[in-house]
């Protein structure tokens, strides 16, 4: 074992790092720094998956056949840890990372030939209908009804907390097909087409300012039934193979390393009064620094275990869990080495629209809506409750 | 010693909570919100009314003589009800300097229309540099014959916009001492520029930069002496006042979480009926009894000597400093994806509460500050 590179590596990392240079904006790398959410707004994170497109690196996770990179493990980490470090946006996950490997791991060859290429391209945004009112962290309840009508099925219900609705041409669901004794066995995986006629959406603000979320509803929405991904009736397992994805996909310890580091650069300045002579705050600096140590290296443990496409598994919670209180514990921290420029409120969003000075330092802008935004990091996937649930039943047997 | 409290303190508290009860909804929340000054004026009027802003001023100037204990509970209604008025700024900060160390003529001209509610201050004090050290000061004042040349510049001046007058701390520049001297500067003077912007969790606040601000000697706040102890014993009051206040805000959270697990149901059971979200609850519960025994602690010795007064109130700072993060996640995450949405408040108590845990210095701050008033070397 070793942590080196050899000069194969090396060489890859020079390619990221031109690609990068090439690629970024000023606008898209301003636009991110100013970013409050764990995901980027359209405007940046759109033109940078056309771009990683472009250069075949749209979906490193995929199979090779479907358009993914067939990199190893010290390449897929060097290009996260290369891509974290110099503020590349963070296209929504809806669509690469999530509904991707559904349709690649069960869908029709139509769906695939059609979809695939959209997912890459950015020509479809998607959005993710799974949670309603009634059923958050017990899913399985879920009760928005899709029943088959000839070549359709009709379907009716709502759906909330739908990150990028108001973004997306496309949502993937879960639905209820058929009351069973078991009620994970009547659930269906579909794709709906937005625009459908009987889509109504409701935004919904969060604590931070920001629009994000939204509630759908369906009135009698018509989707071809060429839309059902895999069986009717099978979409709880679709989906739960979806959300180990979601919760153990990718590397998120060089994103919060890099969030450290802007952390650290804060404190540095006078700005702030030099808050890293403070000791509290230099000896969390270096609490938080260790614990994305242990991240990184249990990234690096499963990363090299799994090979592509395979199903993360029990440790996607683990690294669900850690990630969010780690991501938390940082933006926290920045919270406080800010002191009361926190206080400034401003409400433009997305930030980087905000064309006047404002009474803080600029870059200090995002600090506390992201730790506001942030606060649902414990929340969505899956709450931290419901991962130490799965943790106790998958890890310790219990 | 008796810990009751006395039946002028009963009806205090409860005419208080009938007020916030009655009249601080929602509603008039969002209302403030959009006022210029971050608060409404009606309201205002209605306190000046009511004595709350004669409260703690002193008898022999329009005052009710009141103290700390008094002025604790009204902020606990206050943090139940997110007032945004501006109570903390003009009352117990801007005419609390005044009453300690303000002269005779400057307390008669000044309390009387605090108690009538005719006349706001502020303090300007926080400086960026200084992060939380009260005594690191480099605004300059420079005697310039009969009058002082103000140079600096404040951040997170409280309701700075909505005030008369601001009480702005300099540091004697050309007489040799260096000496702290706190100045009444019109909020209008020449010179003087205000950056104002809404404040998290309510209310307003702003930076603000003095070139060559001109002020009269007698705009010096008390005689020609250092104002460091008052400053420090007014700002102990202060926290004093915003722990109680953090209390309030802390049990209605607590009440709302406890409310909402009992009702909210998945997995065709109450959040509540899981020892994991009881046990929680419970935590939460314990630590708004203990910030509730810390803030009384400090509001009982705000008047104890200088080295007994700080440890009180920084204890009630640190520890409920760190009780009301706990109790504030807590509340957001227990709610799920509810309690990050605007429209449940518990958002608008997470957000007060981390201003609460940011105004003055955080709990590390008031710990060691603790440490060094008990002799222990930090
Ligand atoms: C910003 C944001 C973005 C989101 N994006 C999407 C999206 O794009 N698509 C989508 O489908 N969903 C999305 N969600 C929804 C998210 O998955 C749910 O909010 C989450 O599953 C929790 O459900 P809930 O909000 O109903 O909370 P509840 O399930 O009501 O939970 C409330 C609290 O009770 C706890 N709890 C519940 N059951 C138990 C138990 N058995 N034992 C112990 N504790 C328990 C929870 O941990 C939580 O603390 C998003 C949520 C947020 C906040
Ligand atoms: C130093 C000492 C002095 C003692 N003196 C006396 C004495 O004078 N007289 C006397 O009668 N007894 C005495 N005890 C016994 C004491 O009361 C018991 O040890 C105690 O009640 C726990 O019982 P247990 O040891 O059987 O542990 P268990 O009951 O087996 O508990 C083991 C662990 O499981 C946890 N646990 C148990 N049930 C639950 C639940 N429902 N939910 C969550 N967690 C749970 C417990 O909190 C504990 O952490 C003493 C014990 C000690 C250690």
């Amino acid at each position: 074992m070793d942590m080196t590179f050899g000069e194969a590596e090396l060489a890859f990392q020079q390619e990221v790092r031109d690609f990068i240079a090439a690629n970024l904006t000023p606008d898209m790398k301003r636009a991110e720094s100013l970013n409050a959410s764990v995901f980027s707004e359209p405007e940046a994170g759109v033109p940078w998956q056309r771009a990683l497109n472009a250069k075949g690196w749209g979906a490193p996770g995929w199979p090779v056949e479907y358009g993914g990179t067939g990199w190893t493990p010290a390449q897929r980490w060097i290009f996260e840890t290369e891509c974290a470090h110099a503020g590349v946006p963070s296209p929504t996950p809806m669509g690469v990372k999530m509904v991707g490997p559904v349709i690649i791991g069960f869908g029709s060859p139509e769906q695939k030939n059609y979809f695939l290429p959209r997912i890459l391209s950015c020509e479809d945004y998607w959005c993710q209908g799974y949670s309603e009112p009634g059923s958050g962290s017990d899913l399985s309840s879920l009760k928005t009804r899709a029943v088959r009508d000839g070549d359709e099925y009709v379907i009716n219900g709502t759906k909330i907390w739908t990150t990028h609705a108001h973004n997306a041409n496309m949502m993937f669901a879960l639905v209820r097909t058929s009351d069973e004794p078991r009620q994970q066995d009547g659930i269906s995986f579909v794709l709906i087409d937005m625009k459908s006629p009987g889509i109504t959406i409701r935004p919904i603000l969060t604590i931070g300012g920001d629009h994000e979320v939204n509630q759908v509803f369906f009135d009698d929405v018509r989707i071809p039934a060429s839309n059902l991904v895999g069986e009717e009736g099978k979409g709880w397992t679709y989906g739960k193979y979806l959300l180990e994805f979601e919760r153990g996909s990718g590397i998120a310890s060089a994103k919060l390393r890099k969030a450290l580091h802007r952390a650290a650069a804060f404190a540095e300045s006078d700005a702030t009064g030099r808050a890293i002579e403070d000791p509290d705050i230099a000896i969390r600096m270096s609490e938080a620094e260790v614990d994305i140590d242990a991240l990184e290296m249990t990234e690096l443990r499963v990363l090299s275990a799994l090979q592509n496409g395979q199903n993360p598994g029990a440790v996607s919670s683990i690294l669900k869990l850690r990630t969010s209180e780690i991501y938390q514990a940082v933006s926290r921290l920045a919270v406080d080495v800010i002191g009361t420029d926190g206080l400034y409120v401003e409400p433009t969003r997305p930030l980087h629209r905000l064309n006047a000075p404002p009474a803080i330092p600029e870059d200090e802008l995002a600090v506390m809506p992201t730790h506001l935004n942030g606060r649902a990091y414990t929340i969505f996937g899956g709450t931290s409750e419901i991962q130490r649930d799965i943790i106790s039943k998958l890890v310790l047997g219990l | 010693m008796d810990l009751t409290p006395s039946d002028e303190q009963r009806l205090l508290r409860e005419s208080a909570d009938r007020f916030i009860h009655e009249t601080y909804t929602a509603k008039l929340r969002e209302h403030n919100a959009k006022e210029p000054f971050g608060f409404s004026e009606g309201i205002w009027k209605q306190f000046a009314e009511l004595g709350w802003l004669a409260l703690p001023l002193p008898e022999q100037h329009g005052g009710i003589g009141g103290g700390a204990i008094e002025v604790g509970i009204l902020m606990e209604a206050f943090g139940r009800g997110l007032v945004s008025e501006p109570y903390l700024s003009t009352v117990v900060l801007g005419a609390g300097l005044v009453a300690e160390h303000g002269r005779d003529d400057q307390k008669a001209a000044l309390l009387p229309s605090v108690a009538e509610g005719t006349l706001r201050l502020a303090f300007a004090h926080a400086e960026r540099a200084a992060r939380a050290d009260l005594a690191r000061v480099d605004t300059t004042a420079r005697q310039d014959g009969d009058a002082y040349v103000l140079d600096g510049a404040k951040v997170a001046v409280l309701d700075g916009a909505a005030a008369d007058q601001l009480i702005v701390s300099a540091r004697l520049a050309n007489n040799g001492s260096g000496s702290l001297r706190l100045f009444l500067v019109p909020r209008d003077a020449a010179g003087l520029t205000l950056a104002d912007y809404p404040r998290l969790g309510g209310g307003r606040a702003c930076n603000l930069t003095l070139q060559s601000v001109r002020v009269a000697a007698e705009a010096m706040l008390g005689g020609d002496t250092d104002a460091t102890p008052a400053v420090e014993a007014v700002v102990d009051r202060a926290l004093a006042a915003m722990s109680a206040e953090a209390v309030g805000m802390m049990q209605t959270l607590t009440d709302k979480t406890l409310d909402y697990t009992k009702v909210r149901k998945q997995f065709g059971r109450p959040l509540a009926a899981n020892q994991v979200i009881r046990h929680r609850l419970t935590d939460m519960s314990v630590q708004v009894d203990e910030a509730r025994s810390m803030a009384l602690r400090a509001a009982l010795k705000a008047d104890a000597d200088a080295a007994e007064r700080g440890r009180a109130a920084s204890g009630a700072k640190a520890k409920i400093g760190k009780g009301a993060r706990f109790v504030a996640e807590q509340s957001v995450q227990l709610h799920g994806g509810m309690g990050v949405t605007d429209e449940l408040d518990v958002g608008a108590y997470f957000k007060r509460l981390l201003a609460f845990e940011t105004l003055f210095g955080g709990s590390t701050h008031h710990y060691r500050r603790h440490a060094a008033l008990s002799g222990r070397p930090v």
